[in-house]
């Protein structure tokens, strides 16, 4: 006992120096250009690489058992008290924001070698370092002090390219998320004064005993405040523009991890804060999530620049997150907690692989804009044979997040897919169509996703070059590959181990729900006993298998026959150039017409004349979608805003004297009425 | 024995196509040919030189394996003439619907590699139809899912649970929408046609020539038939074998011809009695057909049957 005893001890003092040194080299990064000495070489990119990999060594102990506790705690004034402490939900974000963070700095080190941009570095640290104490943070200040942290260094990354519409997106992205901000602090004053702590663990001691309404309250207030910052559908406006602003790699990181801060949040308040919950919020989670979900990915269908189709994507696979925790909270009001269990493992799992392949896809976004200097896909094309590797690595991106087996974002979207389909079991009518309906939004945005990336990756990356850009590209730099690849590996091994996979987020499952996850091998996936199971490694051995048989019989039957290069068909007209390919926007018109009810799409077509109507010297064509949300709602709300704000002008005439009078006015209007 | 019930559909699939074609000629009044021909096609592919366009890089030469080799694999899943007994599969029908994605995924990649707008359009198409078929074929297999209490296609076939009621008609019809969209036929796609303005699923495979065109049609042929299996196992499983037995495997496989035989008369009739739509009235059968699935899925959880 006495050993074991010391043990802990010794491993829990190590442990905590590890993250104390990971922590200084994070703000000695931050710090480390300013030598001159160092400033050029790649040593700066050591301090974070080196702190993320520590991080994430730890991350990845918490998940598989490591106990967690209190880190560290410092009273700083009588109503501060930074505290931080690790627990099984704490430790998997730490693991994914870790991951994130080590393979865009590899990437940064290569990205920033050549060209005039430099790494940020400041603000790159600030940025992940305010991101673990997020997940981390264990009482009300810390948590929003962390939370301000991460929003304005994020909005100084945002604008830091420094033209206009980076500027107008970072407007955009502050007051959305100040917006979010304010109802999360609305939501702790609530929690406040309900239990009378702002510790969170004394806040989920008196949690049982919480009246109805304040957890009513303070479900709906952590959903649109936390919804803010996870681009949930209606308050995703500022993402599809903040997103893309970014330099590739923070795009990575914003995306593939910042977002699922705010996921994060909501289920440190909705599942390990307050425990209970009525039917009626699973069904509004997994409505929100549906409609995210068939949203997002329709949008993203439209667009035709690479990062912002990566950005509506991200409000997508939130909406295939929300599915999960949807169902998750159906099912632990109706008291089955094994497949509460189950679907909290498929939204945490979606968690993870969404962050890897969307941070996979937007440094390979990054890698193209680098060469090519613009992601717009009609003007790439043919880029997979100048730039091989890349291309290869944004394919097992595009698959992955097209759900398509082998690779890990299937796993977590069949793990969804199941969850919902056992929404039949819940006891009530509404819960039982609710859940296969969820179902079926799933189903369409996995087809359109599918359909989505096969343009984003056919369009850019095969064909013809669409520019001389393009056409001049060359592979991106080894360590940018080398941050590619590791997430591509990533991608895979989290679709081939699913057994793996959920053991790890079992410790975070087990946060949520209080229940473990399911037990399984590490190859496969049983659900709900007989219900169904799965085994993406098999699926890949036979697919290989089938292939090689494939084609040794195909060199049996057809044997060494020769194969002809030429042109592809071109109706004999001997010229076939770049300008006669199918155009991106043209790849998703079909459903441009079909959903134009929800599209609502305008053309406008220019025709000049040389003699009318017969020889036309130039057409022009500008067409453009409807983004409806921001139409019916923000537009209204914003000249709302702007009418009220110039009636206010007439306080504020800049007279200093008007100025004084009032603050006269206000002293006496006190005087009179204070007592 | 039962994991190799896959080579029926890869070795008959163009015995079912042919018994179509010659079908189909029959109703339309022709000799139409025989109906071992896409026996003969095939060998002649295989044999023939190969063409391959100069702008194409590797994932025109990788796709056709990635979509033979995704049909078969899909084609393991599926229960033919027996039953898988021991529970263990490496899927079930979700992922089947997916494995079948990760073939067209590349097959519309392939589409675009050559830089035409032939295969650009074919892939367009192609994808656009498979946003209305995948949900709608989804939907209609949950019905059936939830009554046989699993996703596993030889529990759904054994359990044969939700026979002769309306939700299950609804779903079928729904579902016999889906595959005729899935396998190319008229009224959504023609497969005789070469026409640039009609085309998907030729589109696509425009620039294939030799070997590789011979893969894509075979996987096309056992696509087809598995599409039919699919349908059977989950809405006419009658009669399909749990022991194994030699009897019962025989009997089995009897009716299995017999079920796919009235598939290829009803594929022959529906080709032969309508004309192909205008491809932007397909939203309007396609979107029908989702809304019977849907109506299946809700009439089922509603009425229990």
């Amino acid at each position: 006992m006495e050993c074991g005893y010391k043990i802990e001890k010794v491993l829990k003092m190590n442990t905590q120096l590890l993250i104390y040194f990971s922590v200084i080299l994070f703000i000695a990064g931050a710090f480390a250009p300013l030598v001159p000495a160092i400033r050029s070489t790649k040593l700066p990119y050591l301090f974070p690489a080196a702190g993320s990999f520590m991080l994430g060594v730890y991350g990845l102990a918490v998940c598989f058992g490591l106990p967690g506790g209190s880190v560290a705690r410092a009273e700083v004034l009588p109503f501060l008290t930074y505290s931080f402490s690790v627990d099984g939900l704490s430790g998997f974000f730490i693991l994914i924001i870790s991951v994130l963070s080590f393979c865009a700095t590899v990437y940064c080190a290569g990205y920033y070698s050549s060209g005039s941009e430099r790494m940020p570095f400041a603000l790159f640290n600030i940025f992940v370092l305010s991101m673990y104490a997020v997940v981390t943070a264990s009482n009300v200040p810390t948590f929003l002090i962390a939370w301000e942290t991460m929003s304005l260094s994020s909005y100084f990354l945002v604008t830091l390219r420094g033209d206009d519409s980076s500027a107008k997106a970072g407007l955009l992205y502050i007051v959305m998320t100040h917006i979010g901000t304010a109802f999360i602090m609305v939501m702790f004053l609530v929690l406040y004064k309900s239990t009378g702590s702002m510790e969170f663990s004394a806040m989920k001691a008196a949690s049982a005993s919480l009246p109805a309404n304040t957890v009513y309250a303070v479900f709906l207030l952590s959903l649109a405040g936390f919804g803010t910052k996870a681009g949930l559908i209606p308050l995703h406006t500022w993402l599809p523009r903040a997103h893309p602003a970014a330099p590739s790699a923070v795009s990575a990181l914003m995306s593939g991890v910042m977002i699922k801060t705010g996921i994060y949040g909501f289920v440190r308040m909705n599942f390990t804060i307050t425990g209970s919950s009525p039917e009626w919020f699973g069904i509004v989670l997994i409505v929100l999530g549906g409609v995210s979900c068939i949203f997002g990915v329709l949008y993203a269908y439209m667009e035709q620049d690479i990062k912002r189709v990566l950005a509506y994507s991200s409000i997508e696979n939130v909406g295939i997150i929300f599915l999960g925790l949807g169902s998750s909270m159906l099912f632990r009001s109706g008291g089955f907690y094994a497949l509460s269990a189950l679907a909290a493992t498929a939204a945490m799992y979606h968690v993870m692989n969404h962050a890897f392949f969307k941070g996979l896809l937007f440094l390979g976004a990054g890698s193209v804009l680098h060469s090519t200097h613009t992601v717009n896909m009609e003007r790439l094309g043919g880029l997979v044979k100048l730039m091989p590797w890349t291309g290869l690595f944004f394919l097992v991106g595009s698959i992955s997040i097209s759900a398509l087996p082998p690779f890990n974002g299937f796993v977590s979207e069949w793990l969804t897919f199941q969850s919902l389909l056992l929404g039949f079991n819940s006891p009530s009518i509404i819960a039982k169509i609710i859940a296969p309906l969820g179902g079926a939004a799933l189903a369409l945005t996995g087809a359109l996703s599918a359909a989505c990336f096969v343009k984003a990756f056919g369009i850019s990356f095969l064909g013809k070059p669409r520019s001389q850009e393009a056409s001049s590209s060359v592979e991106a730099h080894p360590l940018m590959l080398i941050g590619m690849a590791i997430l591509a590996v990533l991608c895979l091994a989290g679709g081939l181990m699913p057994g793996a996979a959920s053991d790890m987020v079992a410790a975070a499952v087990f946060q949520m729900t209080g229940t473990a996850a399911m037990s399984t091998g590490w190859h496969s996936l049983f659900i709900a006993g007989t219900f169904s199971s799965l085994s993406p490694a098999l699926i890949l051995l036979t697919m290989l298998v089938m292939a090689g048989a494939a084609l040794i019989f195909v060199l049996f039957v057809s044997g060494r026959r020769k194969i002809r290069q030429s042109c592809s068909w071109d109706c004999g007209i001997k010229s076939l150039d770049h300008r006669m390919q199918y155009s991106a926007a043209a790849f998703s018109k079909p459903i441009k017409l079909i959903f134009k009810r929800i599209y609502l799409p305008s053309r406008d077509v220019r025709i000049s004349y040389l003699l009318k109507p017969l020889f036309v010297r130039s057409m022009t064509y500008r067409g453009s979608i409807t983004q409806v949300v921001e139409k019916m709602f923000y537009e209204k709300i914003t000249s709302r805003i702007g009418a009220f704000a110039e009636k206010m002008k007439a306080l504020q005439a800049g007279n200093l004297n008007l100025y004084l009078g009032y603050i006269l006015a206000t002293l006496i209007f006190l005087l009179i009425f204070w007592t | 024995m039962e994991h190799l019930q896959f080579l029926i559909i890869l070795l008959l699939s163009p015995l079912v196509q042919g018994v179509i074609k010659k079908l189909k000629a029959l109703m339309q009044g022709r000799r139409g040919p025989g109906i071992m021909q896409p026996y003969f096609d095939l060998i002649r592919l295989f044999k023939k030189e190969m063409v391959i366009s100069e702008t194409a890089s590797w994932i025109f030469r990788a796709a056709p394996y990635v979509v033979f080799s995704s049909v078969l694999c899909a084609a393991m899943i599926v229960p033919v003439i027996s039953v898988n007994a021991d529970g263990w599969v490496m899927g079930d029908v979700i992922a089947l619907i997916y494995i079948l994605g990760l073939g067209r995924f590349f097959m519309a990649l392939a589409g675009l590699d050559t830089g035409t707008a032939f295969g650009g359009e074919g892939s367009s198409r192609e994808m656009t139809v498979s946003i209305m078929v995948e949900p709608m074929m989804m939907l209609s297999i949950f019905a059936a899912a939830i009554a046989a209490g699993s996703t596993n296609l030889s529990r759904i076939a054994e359990t044969h649970a939700i026979v002769y009621s309306p939700s299950h008609l609804l779903a079928l019809s729904a579902f016999i929408i889906a595959v005729i969209a899935e396998t190319g036929r008229i009224p959504v796609d023609n497969p005789d046609t070469h026409l640039e303005l009609t085309m998907i699923h030729e589109g696509m495979l425009l620039e294939y020539s030799g070997r590789y065109l011979a893969l894509m049609e075979w996987a096309h042929y056992a696509k087809q038939m598995l599409l039919f299996t699919i349908a059977i196992d989950i809405f006419l499983p009658f009669g399909i074998t749990k022991t194994g037995a030699a009897a019962d495997a025989a009997i089995s496989a009897g009716l299995y011809a017999a079920k796919i035989a009235v598939f290829s008369v009803l594929m022959a009739t529906v080709e032969s009695s309508r004309a192909k739509l205008r491809f932007f009235q397909l939203s309007s059968l396609l979107g029908g057909a989702f809304v019977l699935s849907m109506l299946a899925l809700l009439m089922y959880i509603m009425m229990g049957r």
